[in-house]
């Protein structure tokens, strides 16, 4: 054991690492082998079967699209509320503050169904939205603000940290220097935080692609129209038919790799460029 | 979440001279105005409709959709998979910290990367991978079917499914931190000739606490409010193996609308109080460390 690590005088090392894997194992690693040994016993013509079948790409389009869309509009406007909330004081900034973090504590059935009734026809907003031909709930259109709802913390967290370190020298010397607020916009404060922007955006599109409990109230969920992927496999379980559920599964799977290292290749670009600095 | 130090520039520059000139200008209300109307659309209309919902009928049509069987079947499941859940996710996170904190080894960065993987799959996949396991068609279905034992569509099933949605909370708010406390103290007490058990108890411990309990309240909150993974693996049968999230989709699709929300209700109060917390405990590590 001494060979793989570094010698402590601390304790309980094989301990805690044995008990970490196993659980990990346990928990984590064994079942999604599982997803992946069964999409391996599924007949490959089945398989692209599924994957290819009109219903599925419906839903990869609405997946992916909707959650474009919802990181995009997180990012603009997770910068907008960062932005607000670093720089200015009025009252009331703290509880606002406080508050972005709700979508992460709010369970996903409470935001879904609470949307869906704000947005509703007859609801608070969708009765001001309804005249002008706008229909949000049981559309596309409640999807994305569903995954925007529950994208924002991710793109306000990342950037307020970036924001505040923004170096209040540099802005003032630039001003002192005549350079407009627009250009200190676009030289200073974007370049230094555009790693936290790119960040914030993958991690709340990355939630996005596979939320559920707050879509499938305000969706609609009609065929073709309104489901996203992660539906589709409740409906495929529903049925009984595990190898469609596990094919779609496995894609979703793959998806989420190819997430992660998304995040992870951001990520590094982000260190890179703190360390070069901006420009 | 923020340093000290970030906050300290970042009210720094609020309150410097001759900035307040160039930012209270119209720029400064379009942004304010922007943020709160986009939270007011977004986050506060929600809240507020769970409330008017649920209170739309009175307050004794409110009380009333607790009174219901189904309903304290359903509260007192949630309670029963946060507590063994969260205790459990603990002990994990401790050992998993302890573990990646303490000790330099190889493979350490591939670990890290395979706790947190559970937060970047769909909470329907991670149903979905405890159906293939333990359903009926699944791997163990037959042998789990022999003995009489059920975990899809039963209790063992949806806890399992909801310690795979919380497995990272705890471990990742403690490895970050013990990392960044360092090693210093744990070695003085063993080489001082206190057991691995006292260090940990008596040293370890105590420098972590509010980490820890930051890392409890989050888990704790995912436990409790769980949808699409414990969807998946519940089966949805009434008063048996329906959380409270559960329950709320069954009445809202009976359109009992004031039942729905006043479930509703309790679970935002649990977020309220989450966020509180939350903020309590940030609030302390930051003077901790001021």
């Amino acid at each position: 054991m001494s060979s793989f690590r570094q010698p402590s005088v601390l304790p309980g090392f094989g301990l805690t690492l044995g008990f970490t894997t196993f659980f990990l194992g346990a928990i984590v690693l064994l079942p999604l082998a599982a997803l992946v040994l069964k999409t391996a016993t599924i007949d490959w013509n089945h398989f692209v079967q599924v994957l290819l079948d009109k219903r599925s790409v419906a839903s990869y389009r609405l997946s992916l699209g909707a959650s474009l869309l919802a990181g995009c509009i997180n990012t603009v406007f997770g910068f907008i509320i960062a932005w607000t909330l670093v720089r200015y004081e009025f009252p009331g900034r703290k509880l606002i503050d406080a508050l972005i973090d709700m979508p992460f504590a709010l369970p996903t059935a409470v935001s879904g169904i609470a949307l869906t009734a704000v947005f509703a026809k007859n609801g608070w907003i969708g009765r001001y939205l309804e005249p002008f031909g706008i229909q949000v709930a049981y559309t596309w259109v409640g999807v994305v603000v569903a995954l925007t709802l529950i994208g924002l913390p991710f793109v306000v967290r990342s950037v307020q940290p970036a924001l505040a370190e923004v170096q209040a020298d540099l802005e003032d010397a630039a001003e002192t220097l005549g350079a407009s607020r627009r250009q200190v916009m676009r030289h200073i404060i974007l370049p230094t935080v555009a790693p936290a922007l790119a960040t914030g955006f993958t991690l709340a599109f990355a939630r996005a692609l596979g939320e559920y409990g707050s879509v499938i109230f305000i969706a609609g969920n009609l065929p073709m129209k309104t489901e996203i992927t992660p539906l589709l496999i409740v409906i495929k379980l529903e049925q009984f038919d595990y190898a469609g559920a596990a094919a779609l599964g496995f894609i979703m799977l793959l998806g989420s790799f190819i997430m992660l290292l998304a995040i992870n290749l951001v990520q590094a670009w982000g260190r890179r460029r703190m360390v070069a600095g901006p420009g | 979440m923020m340093t000290a130090a970030a906050h300290a520039m970042a009210d720094e520059r609020r309150s410097r001279p001759g900035r307040a000139t160039i930012t209270s200008s119209l720029g400064r209300w379009v942004c304010i105005a922007l943020t709160l109307g986009f939270l007011a659309a977004l986050l506060l209309a929600p809240l507020a409709i769970v409330v008017t919902t649920a209170l739309g009928k009175g307050i004794g049509a409110y009380l009333e959709s607790f009174s219901d069987s189904d309903a304290g079947a359903a509260i007192r499941l949630t309670l029963l998979t946060a507590a063994i859940v969260v205790p459990v996710n603990t002990v994990f996170g401790i050992a998993a910290a302890w573990a990646i904190a303490k000790f330099e080894f190889h493979g350490k960065s591939l670990l890290i990367t395979l706790i947190d993987l559970p937060f970047a799959v769909s909470p329907v996949i991670a149903g979905l991978v405890y159906v293939l396991l333990f359903g009926m068609q699944g791997w163990f279905g037959h042998w789990l079917q022999d003995r009489d034992i059920s975990i899809i569509f039963a209790v063992p099933g949806i806890v399992l499914a909801t310690l795979f949605v919380t497995f990272p909370y705890i471990a990742r708010e403690l490895i970050p931190l013990m990392q960044q406390l360092g090693n210093d103290e744990e070695e003085a007490a063993i080489t001082l000739g206190a057991s691995g058990w006292m260090t940990f108890v008596r040293v370890t411990v105590p420098k972590v606490r509010w980490g820890l309990l930051y890392g409890i309240i989050l888990c704790n909150a995912r436990a409790m409010g769980e949808f699409g993974a414990v969807s998946v693996v519940s089966g949805h049968i009434r008063g048996l193996t329906t959380t409270m999230p559960l329950h709320i989709e069954i009445l809202y699709n009976e359109y009992n609308f004031v039942g729905a929300f006043a479930v509703a209700s309790l679970l935002m109060l649990l977020a309220v109080v989450t966020l509180i917390a939350k903020n309590v405990i940030e609030w302390r590590m930051n003077k901790g460390r001021g």
